[in-house]
């Protein structure tokens, strides 16, 4: 009883740091970012500041749009939290943390990408379409790779549990080696294709005919808008927050103590920042690749997700 | 003259006047010669209108003018459409503008005035009054494209970053575009019209303003064009200085041009070391001329300059140059993205009559440098490229700035020869200046009282801008805004 109640304080903290965070690591993807461009950039706390100005406006939707399109930004952020809810982020032993597997985490995930493109497809616009349609292509080839990603490291230990995966590592080096390698950089391309960053998709670009994520909000106006940007920078951070914790699973909570709790809350924090910084980093060197190179890029890192699975099998 | 003694002895000036059915002939015959059609234009006297077709070829620098006099209450020419592309784009303009009628023209359609302008109304001429305009509600009819899976998509006038409007229609399969149809003079202002009964004085700040980025290449193509009617010889200071601003432009403009071409592949490094020195430029033009853009500095004989730029200053410059494009050629998604994509065939460059970089980028070596230069320096040189995709206008750009750099020096050190360009002296001349886009033309004519009567401005963008449209066959449409910035037409130095 006491741990179901640990568990639960524990995801409560999960979700809402997610809220918090998501907001805070777009500003600080968009602060590394200037400087490296030269520029001094607009503070960590912009996107905060812009979430408060947008919930605060009139909310206007397409005339022909229908509850699908309201619904979407609602679906996305709802996703998200329970997503983070379960997940191992700041502890190991989050609430459902030890009955949930990765493929249910994953799916629950993908459920906001999917509402977001019906949500595009609901206003009729031209641009939306387009976005819908490029979300689509990209979708069908980015859940593969993350799943065989994940799938790879779960065969390394025997458990599809990704607190189990992750708790393994911080005991053991069973995860090191050419397979976990191979799988977290899989998995990697995987979130930045998903969650829109270069060099798939161009987060900061105003020219429509080339936008595939901002295409299919580009209706969103107002509270609507809040939600969408909200529920995107959530995912981000989670997505991250996985890979990080995949990746250096170290200062991790085990238990639900509030000593450890806010351990696992700042070392999840710090990781976090590293790798956003490390997104930007790559992002200013890096360019858009051609639309139809795409295929090519995620074709690679399922690949090496399937090479990951070999080896683990091999050297198991 | 007549057309026979033109052909035959290739002279620097020449005026024909020609009966409308001499035209078409005449027409054949100078462009089986190697002309070009540098403008088209009517202009209006007392008891008729006229047509003046400005022909030119070099080097050595040739401008033949035919005149062809028209009963103004029925003005009807033979459309050279069938001879020459941009001839049947000036015919369309014309007809808008003057209702001059292009008689066999197979695009009989506007092409400057959209649906809500009044009907058989023509704003270029005398009597044309302000007239009512209706709302802008009329559906504007595309041809459309149907078949399986083409979809349409409608981008702009008004876009999401802070750029000129134009409309542009796409159908799409997939991603492949079939075929892309603009739709632009929403920014016409009537500038030519503007120019009518001001001083040489109070023309120059209005042609600074035809289209912003092209401030001295606007303006020195009047002042060069009010020279050669009013027979006034510049100094040879002065000209040199003209030839320095011209290079000046070019500079910041195709460095911008790099930057914002790193930035449509999203290689924000790049764009922002380009931008960078972009405003290093700037403040260097403020520094010379008292203005960012370059304006204020020319006037009819003489240019007036505050303070000159170092040569150690171009080197470094140079320097910056040469590290903004290393980096982008380091990369090889941003070569990826440039090569291959939006090809201007040769063939097609040529048939469309296109001007400048995107001419030259096709492996058209035609500069108004060299074919019409006021002043001839060593360190200039031609550049093309033989490609015609958006590597090529890269290329060329980037080639281009070395090649401004290096004259600029020339011209600072005492350098360069100017040239006596003929002068008319009659009240009618032409200027023609290689702006950083392409050839700019000007032709003005004066009234007896020293006033002008009608100025023509042919902004390279104007006979350009089909050329996008065919360049984007089997492109890609997140590719489209790399092409469009790589030609980088002017909208307000076409819509005029």
């Amino acid at each position: 009883m006491t741990s179901s109640v640990g568990g639960g304080v524990a995801s409560a903290l999960q979700l809402l740091w997610i809220l918090l965070a998501g907001p805070l690591a777009l500003g600080l993807m968009r602060k590394v970012r200037s400087r490296l461009e030269g520029r001094e950039g607009a503070s960590v706390l912009q996107p905060l500041r812009d979430l408060r100005k947008l919930s605060t406006k009139q909310r206007t939707r397409p005339t022909d749009s229908t509850w699908v399109f309201a619904a979407a930004p609602v679906v996305l952020v709802a996703s998200t939290v329970v997503a983070a809810a379960f997940s191992p982020l700041v502890t190991l032993s989050a609430l459902l943390a030890s009955r949930v597997d990765f493929v249910a985490i994953l799916f629950v995930l993908l459920l906001g990408s999917v509402s977001l493109l019906l949500g595009a497809l609901d206003t009729g616009t031209a641009f939306a379409g387009m976005g819908a349609s490029r979300a689509a292509m990209v979708g069908a080839m980015v859940e593969p790779a993350l799943l065989v990603a994940i799938l790879a490291m779960s065969l390394g230990v025997g458990t599809s549990n990704l607190s189990r995966l992750v708790g393994v590592g911080v005991t053991t080096s069973a995860l090191a080696g050419p397979a976990r390698i191979l799988a977290l950089v899989s998995f990697f391309i995987a979130i930045l294709a998903e969650t829109g960053r270069l060099p798939v998709d161009n987060p900061a670009t105003h020219l429509e005919l080339t936008m595939i994520h901002e295409a299919m909000v580009l209706e969103y106006a107002g509270p609507d808008l809040a939600l969408v940007t909200l529920g995107e920078s959530a995912r981000l951070v989670l997505l991250l927050g996985l890979f990080a914790n995949l990746a250096l699973p170290w200062g991790i909570a085990s238990g639900t103590g509030a000593l450890a709790l806010v351990g696992g809350l700042l070392a999840v924090s710090i990781k976090v920042g590293l790798v956003a910084v490390a997104v930007s980093v790559f992002e200013v060197t890096t360019a858009k690749i051609r639309l139809f190179r795409i295929p090519e890029l995620l074709a690679g890192a399922f690949l090496l997700g399937v090479l990951s699975v070999i080896s683990a099998v091999a050297l198991r | 003259m007549t057309l026979e003694d033109v052909l035959s002895q290739r002279p620097a000036r020449a005026h024909l006047d020609l009966e409308p059915r001499d035209l078409l002939d005449a027409a054949r015959g100078l462009f089986e010669a190697g002309f070009h059609l540098a403008s088209v234009t009517a202009c209006e006297d007392d008891d008729a209108l006229r047509v003046v077709y400005l022909f030119v070829d070099g080097p050595p620098d040739q401008r033949i003018e035919v005149h062809v006099r028209l009963d103004a209450r029925n003005p009807e020419v033979p459309s050279l459409a069938a001879v020459s592309f941009p001839a049947g784009r000036f015919e369309r303009e014309m007809a808008d503008l003057f209702g001059v009628v292009a008689l066999g023209h197979p695009q009989p359609r506007p092409l400057v005035t959209h649906q809500h302008w009044p009907a058989g109304w023509h704003p270029m001429r005398h009597e044309a009054a302000r007239a009512p305009f209706d709302l802008d509600a009329a559906p504007f009819p595309f041809n459309p494209v149907e078949g399986e899976g083409v979809y349409e998509i409608p981008v702009g006038p008004v876009h999401a970053g802070i750029i000129e409007p134009g409309h542009f229609r796409f159908w799409v399969v997939g991603e492949t575009i079939i075929k892309m149809k603009a739709r632009l003079w929403f920014t016409h202002k009537g500038v030519e019209k503007l120019f009518e009964g001001r001083d040489v004085d109070e023309a120059v700040p209005l042609a600074e303003r035809i289209s912003g980025d092209s401030a001295v290449g606007h303006s020195l193509a009047f002042v060069l064009a009010a020279e050669d009617a009013l027979g006034v010889a510049p100094s040879a200071q002065a000209v040199r200085e003209r030839a320095m601003l011209l290079e000046l432009e070019r500079l910041y403009n195709h460095v911008g041009d790099l930057g914002a071409l790193c930035n449509d592949t999203a290689f924000s490094l790049g764009q922002a070391r380009a931008m960078t020195l972009r405003e290093t430029l700037l403040r260097l033009n403020d520094r010379v001329t008292g203005h960012r853009l370059l304006r204020g500095a020319l006037a009819l004989g003489t240019t007036t300059l505050r303070d000159l730029p170092q040569r150690d200053e171009l080197a470094g410059i140079a320097e910056r140059v040469n590290d903004v494009v290393a980096l982008a050629k380091a990369n090889s998604i941003v070569m990826d993205r440039l090569r291959g994509t939006g090809v201007l065939a040769r063939a097609d460059a040529t048939d469309i009559g296109v001007l400048g970089v995107v001419a030259r980028a096709s492996g058209i070596a035609r500069d108004a440098r060299d074919a019409h230069p006021f002043v001839t320096t060593r360190a200039y040189s031609t550049v093309t490229e033989e490609t015609g995709d958006v590597l090529a206008r890269f290329l060329v750009r980037e080639r281009e700035i070395a090649v401004s750099l290096a004259m600029i020096d020339e011209l600072l050190a005492g350098g360069g020869v100017t040239v006596t360009l003929p002068q008319s002296a009659r009240g009618t001349g032409t200027g023609i200046v290689e702006g950083w886009r392409g050839a700019i033309t000007h032709r003005v004519e004066f009234d007896a009282n020293g006033r002008l009567a009608r100025v023509k401005v042919v902004d390279p963008s104007f006979v350009t801008w089909p050329a996008l449209a065919v360049a984007l066959a089997n492109t890609i449409v997140p590719d489209f805004p790399l092409v469009n910035k790589s030609f980088n037409l002017s909208y307000a130095g076409n819509d005029l």
